[in-house]
Order: structure tokens, then sequence, then C-alpha cells
């Protein structure tokens, strides 16, 4: 287990902003009548694109919105890691995977870059701009060392091509998440070498198909001509 | 050829994302071919065709996935069936549902609508990590596309009208546990249930309900398709079937690919992941089913293969299959230490083996680390190991003794060498520091 607690410096109030309002009660309709409380962990996630992070006043707000108790909805937003309890970078969030794959091919040289440009992880930078993590695994195991900046994958990643991705954040910029060695998804390096016969993207596929071992139709005997 | 399967025996043809991932692309591939004339068919039919499949679930626990949906209550009652999607794939090493839920999306949900008609059910949800971020966007947009096909939602032209929706976690790799997954889905804490209720009775808001691997799901499309006998033809009698592995670690070219089941771990990791980092004969060990599982050392990884039984006679398991490996030049010891922490970190506390075992464990196996530790502190460990595994509600517990335990059975040594040298090496430093002051 991991201890969170909320931040001991919280704002006076939370108000959603229409649009998130508007995604939140999307969420809602998605589950059955009655049972809005499944729509939570999406809603605490929309207020943290909202203001970056959990703040107590939200909780109460998405407890009223959903009808729970406050407790249930603080509960959640202190069991699951991905909630932010204190105010992030304003620029970046960067969640380094630190397990074992990631660590096996480097992620231990690009937490040190994070060290050395923002101070110690679980804190703001002095600038105030970037926030930095260690996080268990991100489920990108095949394209490690890998990190997550704002929500989206940055992967095979070296110390260089992490230093220059942080440092265009930090210009402004947003570079464009996904392998940076070239690979194109999970593909091998250089190249897939499976799934480069042709004929399987030639459309033919998706011609009309038999269902292979039906059950046999009971056949119909000929009317008498 | 790669590997020990033709590209003609494929199912999923965009796993690496270089063709559209949209309706008209899967479409073109073989996606949402002939499923109305699968729907049409009874629920017996669909959970017959998938035993002699011998489809197994790709989550990692690999339960017969046609004799799961018979589980399911044959009549439906006030109480909707529900089939609930695992895609909260959080365990280090597999990184393998990503590529489908990104890439190939309409497998998955083609293979929602027959799973659901399979267990009469006309609700299916897809929980996918919260972390998942762009995948969920993909896959939302996948949803999207097939209501407006008519293929979901009332007055489908499939002729059965299934309706599935999203969820998404907030990152707790608990949440891989069905019940957990049940109880983090309907907003509460991601802690387990105790079974019974089993999900097929009570699962879901108290309705019956089947939680499948997104693999599984995933390629039930295409085995109707082409025939139960197809799938079953690869592998062998108990493991059945093509398979997404997944490598990581000291690979040359580390990815994600599908092969038969049975192909063997050196086969797969020469023909597919580039061979380990200087050569084969620099291979120390291999994880092969995500970190959960027991390592197996090099000379064994020279000659097991990739299926249920033969992993599990070593001692070890297919898991996920997706496979760690290690080189000469790794410390095991500090990568099964990092296994530990993700164990203590990820622990739900609900359960004291497994919120207080898993923390002592990292603790001590910190310690082995740099060898400051008592010799009989090893037995120790694994003694508390054994003490956290089988003692709790879930299977985390378990998954964190056994790492460690395989660690212990093939590399006992290193950390028996590690502990002596950092005594003589103490021994020495406390007499220089003396002398220099």
């Amino acid at each position: 287990m991991s201890i969170r607690r909320l931040s001991p410096n919280q704002p006076a109030s939370f108000a959603f902003s229409p649009a998130t309002l508007k995604a939140a009660k999307v969420w809602m309709a998605n589950f059955p009548a009655g049972k809005q409380q499944s729509a939570v962990v999406p809603t605490l996630w929309l207020v943290q694109k909202q203001e970056g992070w959990i703040c107590e006043p939200a909780i109460r707000a998405v407890a009223e919105l959903l009808g729970m108790p406050v407790i249930r909805v603080l509960e959640v937003a202190t069991f699951y890691t991905m909630f932010m309890l204190e105010p992030v970078g304003d620029v970046a969030l960067v969640q380094v995977c630190g397990t074992t794959p990631c660590q096996t091919r480097g992620a231990e040289g690009l937490m040190a870059v994070c060290k050395r440009k923002f101070g110690a992880q679980n804190h703001r930078s002095a600038d105030g701009k970037f926030y930095w993590q260690e996080v268990e695994c991100l489920g990108a195991c095949s394209n490690a060392p890998m990190a997550a900046i704002n929500d989206y994958y940055y992967e095979d990643l070296t110390v260089e091509s992490f230093e220059k991705i942080l440092d265009d954040f930090a210009a402004g910029k947003t570079p464009k998440p996904g392998s940076y060695i070239g690979r194109q998804g999970s593909a091998p390096e250089g190249g897939a070498t499976t799934l480069t016969d042709a004929k399987l993207f030639d459309g033919s596929l998706g011609k009309k198909i038999k269902i292979p071992n039906l059950p046999a139709k009971p056949t119909k005997t000929k009317a008498p001509a | 050829m790669a590997g020990i399967l033709a590209d003609k025996d494929r199912i999923f043809l965009n796993l690496y994302g270089q063709r559209d991932w949209g309706l008209e692309g899967a479409k073109a591939r073989g996606a949402w071919n002939g499923t109305a004339d699968i729907v049409t068919q009874t629920p017996e039919w669909i959970c017959d065709q998938m035993k002699a499949s011998g489809l197994r679930g790709r989550g990692g626990a690999g339960f017969a996935t046609g004799l799961k949906w018979t589980f399911m209550p044959k009549v439906e009652s006030e109480r909707p069936h529900y089939l609930l999607v695992n895609a909260d794939e959080s365990e280090p090493g597999a990184c393998k549902d990503r590529d489908i839920l990104r890439n190939d999306p309409h497998l998955l949900i083609e293979g929602c609508v027959i799973a659901c008609r399979a267990m009469r059910s006309k609700q299916a949800y897809i929980y996918i990590r919260g972390e998942y971020v762009h995948e969920r966007e993909r896959l939302t947009a996948a949803i999207k596309q097939a209501y407006d096909a008519k293929l979901l939602g009332k007055g489908s032209i499939l002729g059965y009208d299934v309706d599935v929706g999203l969820q998404h976690g907030g990152g707790a790799y608990i949440c891989g546990d069905e019940t957990a997954l049940m109880e983090s889905f309907e907003g509460k804490k991601g802690q387990p249930r105790l079974k019974p209720p089993f999900p097929a009775g009570a699962g879901i808001y108290g309705c019956p309900t089947t939680v499948n691997n997104v693999e599984t799901i995933a390629v039930v499309g295409t085995i109707l398709r082409r025939g139960a006998d197809w799938f079953a033809q690869f592998g062998t009698e108990k493991s059945t079937g093509t398979k997404l592995f997944a490598g990581s670690g000291h690979l040359n070219k580390p990815c994600v690919v599908e092969d038969a089941v049975g192909i063997s771990v050196k086969q797969l990791i020469e023909d597919h992941f580039g061979g380990v980092r200087g050569g084969w004969g620099n291979l120390k060990a291999v994880i092969p089913g995500g970190i959960s599982v027991r390592m197996i050392p090099a000379e064994e990884a020279e000659v097991a293969l990739m299926t249920y039984e033969d992993l599990q006679a070593r001692g070890s398991g297919l898991g996920t299959g997706t496979m760690i490996v290690f080189d000469k030049d790794a410390d095991l010891v500090k990568a099964i230490a990092r296994a530990s922490y993700f164990y203590k970190h990820e622990s739900c506390g609900q359960c004291t083996p497994c919120r207080e075992g898993t923390g002592w464990m990292w603790r001590v196996m910190e310690r082995m680390v740099t060898g400051e530790a008592e010799m009989s502190e090893i037995d120790l460990l694994l003694d508390v190991a054994s003490q956290v595994e089988g003692h709790t509600i879930c299977g985390l517990g378990d998954a964190a003794a056994w790492p460690i335990q395989g660690l212990f059975r093939h590399f006992r040594h290193e950390v028996e060498d590690r502990i002596t040298q950092y005594r003589a090496r103490k021994g020495s430093y406390a007499g220089a520091s003396i002398a220099a002051e």
C-alpha cells in the first residue's frame, strides 16, 4: 500500500467547468439508472484534467453530483494512485515507469535526468513548471524505458532523447508521443518481420464467407413438380 | 518464416498499427465478417465451439473460456447478465492487450457481441486501465463507429442487440483481479471480494457477470469464422491456438508478436525478439509470463516451451505470455527487489498477510541487494513468502511470493555470495575508517 493523504493546502472552493460537467454527465448516463456511483473514477479524472489535481472541495462536489457520501469519494481519491492530491507542474506531470522491465533497460537513467532537472520526486520543480514521480508499470514494456508525460506515452527513450523532450516541454512545445527510435507501435526495431503477406490486406478476407461447423438445418423436402 | 506461425493464420492483422484501425479497415481484414450468422446461433452452439477450440483465458489464469461461459445462468431473470472485459493490463512485462485496444479495437467489440450472445447478455463493459488514455480514445471512437454502423445498440443489423460501454480505472494493479475489477467498476476501492458467490452468480450490481481478458474476447470472432478445429490445430492438446507474446528486458529487438502457443522460448527469443543482448550464451534467466511467475534459468530456457503445462512443470507459468529476459550482466536480486516494491505498492491493504508481508519482503529484499543481511534471513524470507502465498483473498499475495521463490530456487548462491562479500568488505572498511581518523 502507499500512504496517500490530502494536501494540507486546500482551495476554498471548487466548481465544475461546463465541459467537465457535460463529460461527467455522459459517464453517468453510461451506467444503469441508480448506479451513478460507477462514474466516480472517470469523474474524478475529469476534475483532475480541469484542475491538475484533486482538492478537497472537488471531492465534496463530486460526492454531491453522484449522490455519494463524501467519505466514499475520499476513499476512492486516496486509493487510486492516478489521482494527484497536490498541485502538479503547470507545464507537465512526468511519470517515469520504474518497474523491472523498464529498470532493466535504463529507467534509472531517466529518473536521474528528472532529479537533476526538477529536484526530488513528488514535488513541484522550483519554477513550478514540472512535477515528476516514479510510477509502477504503465504497460508498455516492449517499448521500455518509457515515461508518461501529461497522459501520453513517450517510448524507447534514452537519456538524450528524454532530456530533449523535457526541454521541448519547458520551451512550451508539445513533443509527439510514441517511440523515439522510430518504431511503429510495438513492432521490432527495424520493421515488422511478421504480417508481411500482402494477401492479408488485399480485402479478400472481407469477402462473404460461410461459417464452418454450423448445425445442420433441417433439409426442406422439395415440393412435387 | 520467423517463428512457427504463417501469416495466413494470424488473428491480429493490425498488431503494429500499420493500417486503418477503423471499421472499414477492420472489415477488409475480416472483422465483423459473418458475425450475423454466428450470433443467430444458440448460446450452446457458441459455447460448444469455444470448448472445442480449447481456448484458455489469456489474462494469466488460463481457465477454459467455453466452460467459463456455461457457468452463466441459462435463463435471464430480472437481473441482467453482464460481460466485463478486463483491459486493466498492469502486470510488469505485459503489454499485449494495449496493441489490441489501440490497433484492432473492432476485433474486441465484435468478440463482445458474440460472447454476450453466448451468455445471454445484452450489455458488455470494457474496463480499461486509466493510464491508457490514447487507447481509451481509440476504443471510444471504435465503439462509436460500431454504433453508427448499427452493429451495436437497439435494432442491430446482426439480429442480436448488444450495448458495449466503457469504464476506466485509476491506476491500481489490483483491479486486474476479477472481483476487485467489479468493485472498482461499481465506483469503490478496488478491494477483492470473497468467493463464493462467484461472479457468474453475483457480479457487478449483484447480477451474473463474466470477466474475460481482452485477448480472450478479441480472438473469439476469428475462431468461429475459421472453425474451432483451425484454432485447435496449433499448440498442444492442453494449450491450443495462437497467442500474443511480448518480450522485454535484455533483448536486441523487444516487441509484441503473435505466434502459435507451444513455440519454444528459445525460438521466440531468437526469431522474434532479435535474440538476447550479447547472444544466446549471454542469457541468465527468463521470466516467461509476466513478473508474477517464477523465473527459469538459462539452461531450462534452452528447452522450455511456451505452453501452460511445460512451464508449470518447471515451476513457472505461461501467465500472460509476456516474458522478461535477463542477460548475464543483469542484477537479478535488484530486479526482483523492484518487483517486490511493485507488490508492496499495489497491495490493496485488505488482507493482513499481503499488506504487511509485501512491505516486509520488499525491505528484506532491498537489504539482500546490497548484501546487508544475515544468512539465516534467506530462509526466514522464504518462510514468510510461503505464509503470504495462499493466505489472501486474491492472487496478489501469491504473485508477490512467486518471484522471490523463483529467485532463490535458482540463484540462491548469488545472494549468499553477496552477503559474504558485504561482510568481508565491511570488516576491512571499518578498520580503514578508524585508521584514517
